[in-house]
């Protein structure tokens, strides 16, 4: 007994493995919001007037709007005048053309954090557009992608080279005056990724942005578009990690994704932030809305993710199934040590006939860490034939941790057939009992244990982040239990 | 002469209004009702703001001001009464007609101290049971109840037969029924809570009940809610179980336009077990809220918990279920259940099942489910010769079985079957 709990010791003070601050001169804005910094920002972008003034809508609104308290977790007050809105390397002034004129310390950064960037033309096949602070530094297999017509660059560009594209999508599935966080993203958004997959094109390769929060107390403010046009596949994957810091950072990205008929989009996240010490100071604040309109008939969209940093996460990827036989999916693995605190879960909104939708979230608690699940599931009047299954499971590994679900199931159809399911409990003794004597160490036995109340969850990563998901959860884990 | 009150609200000013006016004749506790008014006073009726009456609007029935009801003649209650299913069911009994205690109707039992709470006159077990809380009804109710119902039950003393507290309304005012049932240790009793009305009227029942169960005691509480189709029916059962105590709770709900029944059981000593049954039959535009909590407090505590609803025509139905876990709670069980049956296109469900774990050993589950007759079962039963009709019926009837054969009372049991098939059959449900 005594051994495991030294293990527990060890692992459960591990310090962070990503964690470093990478010293490149930025081209920051002083701290503080207004309208004339949101004008700054759009002037230093170069943007066309109508993403001016849709800024300048989305700060009019926020200023009404108070920060919602309704999540299950605890913070104190975020001063958003003191927080710096916009900040970009440098060497936005003349972009590099190649990998090879990328800033070097930059390199190293994306090495230390093991994305094989230069590798990625040859090993891969995973066009990365590496998104460090607020400006997209490098981007890759453009070429490539142009040759499908597949649009794949950085929210600037976009705004720059398909600004009808930007205009006609852009707020259409999160509209600025969605909640708080939103707002404040709409005003401030630095930059992101945007992709459009023209009609009947499959995306050959997966695709991929790495997001870091860099210069010191600039809040990240990503805003992500995806649109797959009738008949489009498109595999997005989004991975983060980000360097040690004092002060709590504040990231509220948007994501929106648009299904087209007969579309199918795939968006998956593993999500590595810095969590915070042990005693819960640092960490970043993720406080992040992320939603797919299933717009045409027969589309699909599937959400999965690994939320395993962060000191606060407060996110709900949903689905608003408008199209006849659209299907959503939400598979979801939360991970919360030490003071960490999670509020996740789904939305799936039924509005179109014979909508399907599926939740599988596992949640992980270990030390203090406080997870929720929270999740909605609506059947519209219309909604004939609709069909939901849910299920959360809650592993507790330790006694000071808490799991807690709230799933809310709103049935307006009698034709819908909707379940749902959740339980709590830890690893048993007698599993680990049943392991030890076939030899295999208390360690094992729980890192195993875990990885199967994942594999669900798991197997819907593609192949690249299974990998990943699987070591970030045993380092996130490992020891946490005796 | 005090301060006079001042409320969030307009539409609580009749009541405060009554509560001054009333409050020197209202029997013992005067302080502990200036304060349940005063606490009125600053929550205000709970609005769909609130999250836990999210989907509860009670603001259209709070319109008007509910009168305080008056009494009724005896002889007339009593004719009416018997023409009523669940009035008599062949136990002792103590019928409240419009919150006032109605002797001539009565038969109290022998054995345990049952009686009105004016003539019993221990306003200190009741000072102690109350918690003013956050509960804006719950403290009108505290604030103006005139009678209620006081069930003390020996320590050691096993009560042969259930004991029958009947609440009838008649006209159209507000009543505040008022329960304390108090089981001392090792004690056994069966208490079964009866709410109904005679005609048609809009009437306000608002009903409050503490249950407390000391160690060892094995109490069942049955609560059959039939109020008239116009009703606005709230009620608060609070339940407080001692250690290796037994409580197991049937809420049986048939009438009222609007009914929202709130539970919350806290079990306080360890090896403490529940069982909270619930039946909910909604047709036309009947609204029929439960909403129940269950603290497992201290260790090795258990709960079991099963609400089935039928929802027909336009009506709406809410299930909120919450299950606390406090973090010395280890080795809880506690398993949660809700289904529901949908009848009609219109009907609508929303549910919400929660669970609050913060301790680590322990086995929780809760699941929902919305859904219709299985074709599959409907259609083995037309191959044997039955037809649609009654093979939905009997379908129908077989969902809620296991909840009635779980009341303890066979004249419950009996006459619900009968109700519900007779409701069935008339293609009412």
């Amino acid at each position: 007994m005594s051994s495991s709990t030294d293990q527990i010791q060890a692992f459960t003070q591990q310090e962070y493995k990503y964690g470093f601050v990478t010293e490149i001169e930025t081209d920051s804005v002083p701290p503080g919001l207004n309208e004339d910094i949101i004008r700054l920002i759009s002037a230093k972008k170069h943007e066309p007037q109508f993403m001016l003034e849709w800024r300048l809508r989305a700060y009019r609104h926020w200023t009404k709007m108070t920060e919602p308290k309704w999540a299950n977790v605890h913070y104190p007050p975020i001063d958003y005048q003191s927080i710096v809105y916009y900040s970009a390397p440098k060497t936005v002034a003349n972009r590099p053309k190649s990998l090879d004129e990328v800033d070097p310390e930059l390199l190293r950064t994306y090495e230390k954090l093991g994305i094989p960037l230069k590798e990625q033309e040859v090993l891969a096949g995973v066009a990365v557009d590496a998104v460090f602070d607020s400006v997209s530094v490098a981007t890759t297999f453009k070429e490539k992608l142009a040759e499908l017509g597949i649009i794949f660059c950085s929210f600037s560009e976009a705004v720059q080279e398909h600004p009808e594209l930007v205009e006609k999508y852009l707020g259409s599935v999160v509209p600025y005056s969605d909640n708080f966080f939103a707002a404040l993203n709409s005003a401030v958004f630095s930059d992101g990724s945007f992709c459009y997959v023209p009609k009947g094109v499959r995306c050959p390769m997966e695709l991929s942005t790495y997001f870091r929060i860099n210069a010191k107390d600039t809040g990240q403010f990503e805003r992500t578009l995806i649109i797959a046009d009738e008949g489009a596949y498109v595999s997005y994957l989004e991975g983060c990690t980000a360097p040690i810091r004092d002060t709590n950072q504040l990231h509220a990205a948007v994501v929106e994704l648009v299904a087209l008929d007969n579309a199918q989009i795939k968006y998956s996240t593993v999500q590595n932030w810095y969590p915070g010490d042990k005693e819960g100071r640092g960490g970043i604040y993720n406080f992040v809305t992320k939603r797919g309109k299933c717009a045409g008939v027969n589309s699909k969209i599937s959400w999965t993710q690994l939320e395993t940093g962060s000191a606060i996460t407060w996110k709900y990827p949903s689905c608003i199934l408008m199209g006849d036989n659209s299907v959503g999916e939400f598979y979801s693995v939360a991970v919360t040590n030490n003071r960490q605190q999670a509020d996740t879960g789904t939305k799936m909104i039924h509005i179109g006939k014979n909508t399907r939708s599926t939740i599988v979230s596992k949640g992980i608690s270990a030390g203090h860490g406080q997870n929720s699940y929270r999740g909605m599931v609506k059947i519209l009047p219309g909604a004939e034939n609709a069909r939901n299954y849910s299920q959360c499971d809650s592993m507790l590994l330790g006694n000071e941790c808490g799991a807690h679900t709230f799933p809310y199931l709103e049935v307006k159809n009698s034709s819908a057939q909707v379940e749902h399911e959740a339980s709590v409990s830890r690893i048993g003794e007698d599993q680990i009992f049943y392991c030890r004597q076939r030899g295999i160490s208390t360690e094992d036995a729980v890192s195993m244990i875990v990885n199967g109340f994942c594999k669900e969850v798991f197997r819907e990563l593609p192949m690249e982040f299974a990998v990943e998901a699987q070591r970030l959860l045993s380092v996130s884990l490992e020891g946490s239990v005796g | 002469m005090p301060a006079t009150i001042v409320p969030i609200h307009e539409n609580q000013e009749p009541y405060l209004a009554m509560f001054a006016k009333r409050a020197e004749k209202l029997p013992g506790l005067p302080e502990l009702r200036r304060a349940a008014a005063e606490r009125f006073a600053a929550l205000g009726f709970p609005t769909t703001k609130d999250e836990d009456w999210r989907y509860t609007n009670l603001a259209p029935f709070l319109k008007r001001p509910y009168e305080p009801a008056a009494p009724a003649p005896v002889e007339a209650v009593r004719e009416r009464l018997a023409a009523v299913p669940f009035t008599d069911l062949g136990c002792p009994r103590l019928v409240f007609v419009n919150g006032r205690y109605v002797p001539e109707l009565s038969a109290p039992p022998d054995g345990i101290t049952a009686g009105n709470v004016r003539a019993v006159q221990d306003w200190t077990t009741f000072a102690e049971a109350e918690q003013l809380g956050d509960n804006a009804l719950a403290a009108l109710n505290t604030a103006l109840f005139e009678d209620g119902a006081f069930i003390r039950i020996a320590n050691g003393c096993v009560s042969e037969q259930p004991v029958h507290v009947l609440y009838v309304s008649s006209g159209s005012g507000v009543s505040y029924p008022r329960t304390l049932i108090v089981a001392g240790r090792d004690s056994q009793a069966v208490l079964v809570e009866g709410y109904l009305g005679l005609g048609d009227d809009a009437y306000f029942t608002n009903a409050v009940t503490d249950l407390i169960a000391a160690d060892g005691a094995v109490v069942s509480h049955v609560k059959l809610q039939t109020e008239s189709p116009q009703a606005l029916h709230c009620g608060l059962l609070r339940v407080r179980q001692g250690a290796s105590s037994n409580v197991r709770s049937h809420n049986i709900a048939l009438g009222a336009a609007l009914a929202r029944n709130e539970i919350k059981v806290a079990l306080e000593g360890e090896g403490a077990e529940c069982t909270l049954n619930g039946l909910y039959l909604t047709t036309g535009r009947q609204h029929v809220d439960n909403h129940t909590t269950l603290d497992h407090a201290r260790p090795h505590t258990t709960s079991t918990e099963l609400y089935k609803g039928i929802l027909d025509g336009k009506s709406e139905a809410v299930f909120h279920g919450r299950i606390i876990v406090r973090p010395v709670a280890q080795k809880t069980n506690a398993i949660q259940r809700n289904k529901n049956l949908l009848l009609s296109r219109d009907a609508v469900i929303n549910t919400k099942p929660q669970l609050e774990i913060y301790a680590d050993d322990v086995r929780c589950t809760h699941g929902a489910t919305v859904g219709q007759v299985d074709q599959e079962a409907v259609f083995y039963l037309r191959s044997r010769g039955i037809g649609l009709e009654e093979a939905r019926s009997l379908l129908t009837y077989a969902f809620t079985s296991d909840l009635i054969e779980a009341v303890p009372v066979e004249a419950i049991r009996e006459r619900l079957s009968a109700a519900l098939f007779e409701r069935l059959q008339g293609g009412l449900l």
